[in-house]
């Protein structure tokens, strides 16, 4: 393992040596994995008078080897149903996910699953309560013959829960006798019992409370080193995306509004609605920067919730309703993801510009602001 | 108990001594133990935590709403000159929504779904004595307070046919319209997305300096405890460890916790490191350790702590801490 | 006819999986262990009914001692024709077990085959399988009884057979819901994406979470049988006299009542008593079986 890493200044030392190291620097580039093309999911309407709903509204993405991408977005923005499609639990209404430049559909399912595997957000419904941990491994790993035979897959659910820092006594427990915690690192041995090389998490640390999530995302961090694995990391969190991350894309309203490289996403955000993100996360830090500026959300805009709007009222920007630089044209054409600068895309025909300053926060971009027509 | 902020006002809230536990055949289950808090006028004060810290516990404690057979144990929490720890129901019922209000984290829970929202507000006005009109008014009014639009048309909706933001709206306002002198809030905002919860603690915050309300907030989530209250206390195995200005309970935190705490929460800015872990977990009631509960996964643990409970001492800063190692003896 | 509350549906789904074994986890709930023991005693004098340790030879009329109220020789008293009556309500406990458990197997079987069928495939099968329960939800027991019973002959086989398609539709109902919910879990999407076959995830994964539910649902409907086949039996549907069940004893015992008391309330008594003792049991189940309590 590597040397522990250091501690933001100012505070103490804490509990057991941190063991995971920064999260290794962008890979060369390298080979696509996992690849989205054009991803739509319409879902029926809810009741007779309903309308159809758009849960994915055209996402493309591309996952290099050894790569972590995160996926930040708020409810309704599609996320979940992102992750879905890609590990083919649902199927796309259009659109095709490419496994290894072959399309996932002709894979057979259990040999998708020992490409890819998924983890959740809840622990205690995914994992079957009546199975104990050494139960559970043990049957992922003779159903993909990762061992030959019983009493090897002993010896290798000892390895898999080393691997995520369990003790050996943890195999004969059931889900309900361990913590949150325990539980998720049982859940993501199991995935990895399979021996993927794609990990999909679905908001793996949203359940758990703030010591544990540490944990979990150190745990994820290191394990991605080690086993050369490639992520697509799902979360509303943003500090926490921001910590395993290679790539941050920012999904609204079915789609991906912003993408980049995570320094530049974060710091220099093209999109106005990543702007809001990151503006409305509160900081551990007591500097009163949530309270102090008034909103320049218009307080009677819709919740994003609200967002997926009928496939028959779509036209324009999904985010004019709360946008702040929002011009005409927004209204009446939908702009596309680009490229604005290297390897950073946006959503946005004024992508880059500092919002207006009409009581609110001026929120400067890095990148000289890009009016496109 | 010395007054921390160094003011002479009278709290709007005192909790001395509260301990609650959960009562089994063969005896009392302890869950949260001896947690002394004040809040005066025109404060907010954060109680935070994690899963099992009894946070929850002691905001339903203050509010008289454990239910059997989790009950009060022990010391007492005073409104003004009220006391409250074993007043008569009807008493009880009396103050909450008029004196003492409360907002939850789960308004979809909160609200009758079958009863529309105007409604709902206004019959909790009439409950305490306010005249049909008047009520009708006052509602209207603490709609347009929260800053929801056409308040008319709003009071006629039901609550699924509203977001989460503004159902949580709506239970502010609720809580608002009775004038009370304390607001109680428990993890309001945790199931909203981020975008929202921050309009909402503006709204909050806005509206509480307006009307001088006393505020106590419970949350998990530190970014929240940092932006939006000016105390805080922490809470660890059913004890109140730390307690002191949020600045300075941030910046030089006195108690091994709330410094682990603090070291494994990810930000937004700044160098991207590992997380600080804490190993173990915390302990369950009924199983609470000898001397410090948090010994055992505590860094800074020497003889002594898993022998003796540390109390609630003064350190500098106006912070509080119950631990016998002081900060400048810490080991990284 | 009183039905008992045992249609309710169990909408318990999580199931708690626990340490302590089902048995020591039902004798730890007092409705359980009140259930458990009185089954112990019906069924151990039906047993010895069976191996011929009864007092007296059930059929055996004895003109001579007719309408004896309780004493030593005769413990229950005698009858009408002077049979001993705690021989006849011995040997018709054991008719009403076993009527009872050949019905509850008929319907156990279809109901569940049923219930697993609609609730994993759902779609068109399940619309076909919820239909056929409507319909037999629709018709009365009794009526069914008496069509079988017209068309079969009177014989405690056919009045098993008409108790049991009278409550398959009870069990296809109560095992759909938690097939159809587990169905949905997490955890078997997670199999799905572990790419388990569907094969496995049925048998390893829905199945064993329907289990306890299906066993609270067999306890109770043994107690719903014997009184429907009681009911049946009083109303002359069943085996014609002078066969030994309790609820011929009961029929005859009403008009006597006045005279004998014995003859009435002794069956009467064994009926409750076998319906408690399954309800009681059924009620001990769900309730060891209840995750809240499962590790109390």
């Amino acid at each position: 393992m590597s040397a522990p890493a250091e501690q933001p200044a100012g505070l103490p030392g804490t509990g057991a040596p941190v063991p995971a190291a920064t999260v290794p620097a962008a890979p060369v580039p390298a080979a696509t994995v996992l690849a989205a093309t054009g991803l739509v999911k319409v879902y029926p309407p809810a009741g007779r008078a309903g309308q159809p709903s758009i849960a994915l509204a055209g996402v493309s993405l591309n996952l290099t080897e050894g790569a972590c991408l995160g996926v930040v977005g708020e409810s309704g923005c599609g996320k979940s149903t992102l992750a879905r499609l890609l590990v083919g639990l649902e199927r796309p209404t259009a659109g095709s996910v490419l496994l290894q430049g072959q399309p996932v559909t002709s894979f057979r399912r259990p040999e998708l699953a020992r490409h890819l595997q998924l983890v959740s957000q809840d622990p205690f419904s995914s994992l079957n309560p009546r199975l104990t941990v050494a139960s559970a491994l043990t049957e992922v790993l003779l159903v993909h013959r990762r061992v030959p035979g019983k009493k090897e897959a002993a010896a290798r659910v000892a390895e898999l829960l080393d691997m995520v820092s369990l003790g050996p006594q943890f195999a004969s427990r059931l889900p309900h006798e361990m913590s949150g915690g325990q539980a998720q690192r049982v859940a993501i041995a199991r995935a990895l019992a399979a021996q993927p090389k794609i990990l999909i998490l679905d908001e793996p640390t949203s359940a758990l409370d703030v010591s544990v999530r540490a944990g979990i995302v150190n745990l994820l961090a290191r394990l991605r080193a080690e086993l050369a694995l490639s992520y697509l990391f799902i979360s509303h969190d943003m500090a926490v995306i921001r910590q395993l991350s290679d790539q941050i894309g920012v999904m609204y309203a079915g789609r991906f509004v912003e993408r980049g490289p995570w320094q530049s996403v974060m710091s220099s955000p093209l999109h106005p609605y990543t702007r809001a993100l990151l503006t409305a996360v509160p900081e551990p830090r007591p500097d009163g920067s949530l309270l102090d500026s008034a909103d320049h959300i218009a307080h009677d805009a819709p919740d994003t919730s609200q967002v997926q709007v009928a496939a028959s009222a779509r036209t324009g920007c999904p985010y004019f309703p709360r946008c702040p630089i929002r011009i005409d044209k927004c209204l009446t054409d939908d702009p596309p993801l680009e490229v604005v600068t290297g390897a950073h895309e946006a959503a946005c025909y004024r992508a880059g510009l500092a919002v207006e300053s009409s009581g609110g926060v001026p929120v400067e971009s890095g990148s000289p602001p890009v009016e496109r027509a | 108990m010395t007054d921390r902020n160094g003011t002479a006002a009278s709290p709007v809230l005192a909790i001395r001594d509260l301990s609650v536990g959960l009562k089994t055949r063969t005896g009392i289950t302890e869950l949260v133990r001896s947690v002394s808090l004040d809040i005066r006028p025109g404060e907010r004060v954060g109680l935070v935590g994690e899963s099992g810290s009894g946070k929850s516990l002691t905001m339903l404690a203050v509010m008289g709403l454990l239910a059997s057979p989790v009950c009060v144990t022990g010391g007492s929490v005073t409104l003004g000159s009220t006391e409250l720890v074993g007043a008569p129901d009807r008493q009880l019922r009396a103050l909450r929504g008029s004196e003492i209000a409360m907002v939850y984290q789960d308004p979809m829970t909160s609200l009758d779904p079958l009863q529309r929202v105007g409604e709902q507000i206004a019959e909790g006005l009439r409950a305490h004595g306010t005249s049909r009109s008047e009520a009708g008014e006052r509602t209207l009014a603490a709609l347009a307070e929260v800053q929801l639009p056409d308040p008319h048309r709003l009071a006629r909706t039901y609550p699924h046919e509203l977001s989460g933001g503004m159902r949580q709206r709506v239970m502010i306002a609720a809580a608002l319209a009775g004038n009370p002198r304390l607001l109680l809030a428990d993890e309001p905002t945790t199931a909203l997305d981020v975008t929202i919860q921050r309009q909402i603690l503006s709204l909050v915050a806005r509206i509480q300096r307006a009307r001088n309300l006393a505020v106590l907030w419970v949350t998990h989530d530190l970014g929240v405890a940092a932006q939006f209250v000016q105390r805080l206390a922490v809470m660890y195995a059913g004890r109140m460890v730390e307690v002191g200005p949020t600045a300075a309970v941030f910046s030089a935190p006195q108690h091994p916790y709330t410094a682990a705490l603090l070291a494994a929460v990810p930000s937004t800015t700044g160098e991207r490191s590992a997380l600080g872990q804490i190993p173990g977990s915390p302990p369950e009631p009924g199983s609470f350790p000898p001397g410090c509960s948090f010994a055992s996964r505590c860094r800074q643990a020497r003889q002594g702590c898993t022998q003796t409970e540390p109390a609630l001492e003064e350190r500098e800063g106006g912070v509080a801490a119950a631990c016998f190692v002081p900060p400048a003896e810490w080991q990284p | 006819m009183a039905q008992l509350a045992a249609a309710e549906p169990l909408v318990v789904t999580r199931v708690a999986a626990s340490r302590r074994s089902l048995a020591a986890r039902l004798w730890s709930q007092p409705s359980g262990r009140a259930g458990l023991v009185i089954l112990a005693i019906m069924v151990l004098a039906g047993l010895a009914s069976l191996a011929g340790l009864v007092p007296d030879n059930p059929d055996a009329q004895n003109p001579a001692a007719t309408l004896r109220g309780p004493s030593a020789a005769h413990l229950f008293g005698t009858d009408q024709y002077g049979r001993d009556v705690l021989s006849r309500v011995m040997a018709g406990t054991v008719l009403s077990l076993q009527t009872a458990l050949l019905a509850v197997a008929i319907c156990a079987v279809l109901g569940t085959l049923g219930g697993v069928a609609a609730g994993y495939f759902g779609g068109v099968i399940s619309s076909v399988v919820t239909s056929i329960a409507d319909l037999l939800f629709a018709i009365p027991s009794i009526l069914l009884a008496l069509a079988i019973v017209s068309g079969l002959g009177a014989g405690w086989q056919n009045t098993a057979i008409a108790v049991g398609i009278s409550y398959t539709p009870i069990f296809i109902r109560v095992v759909r819901g938690p097939v159809l919910a587990i169905r949905n879990a997490d955890y078997v999407k997670a199999a799905q994406v572990l790419g388990f076959s569907r094969r496995r995830i049925l048998f390893r994964h829905v199945l064993p979470g329907v289990g306890g539910i299906l066993a609270v649902q067999v306890t109770l409907a043994l107690g719903w049988a014997v009184l429907i086949e009681a009911s049946l039996d009083f109303l002359g549907l069943g085996p014609p006299p002078p066969a030994a069940t309790l609820g011929l004893m009961v029929s005859d015992g009403t008009n006597i009542a006045g005279i004998a008391w014995w003859s009435l309330a002794f069956p009467a008594i064994a009926v409750v008593l076998l319906v408690l003792g399954f309800t009681l049991t059924g009620d001990g189940l769900r309730d060891a079986l209840d995750p809240s309590t499962a590790n109390s």
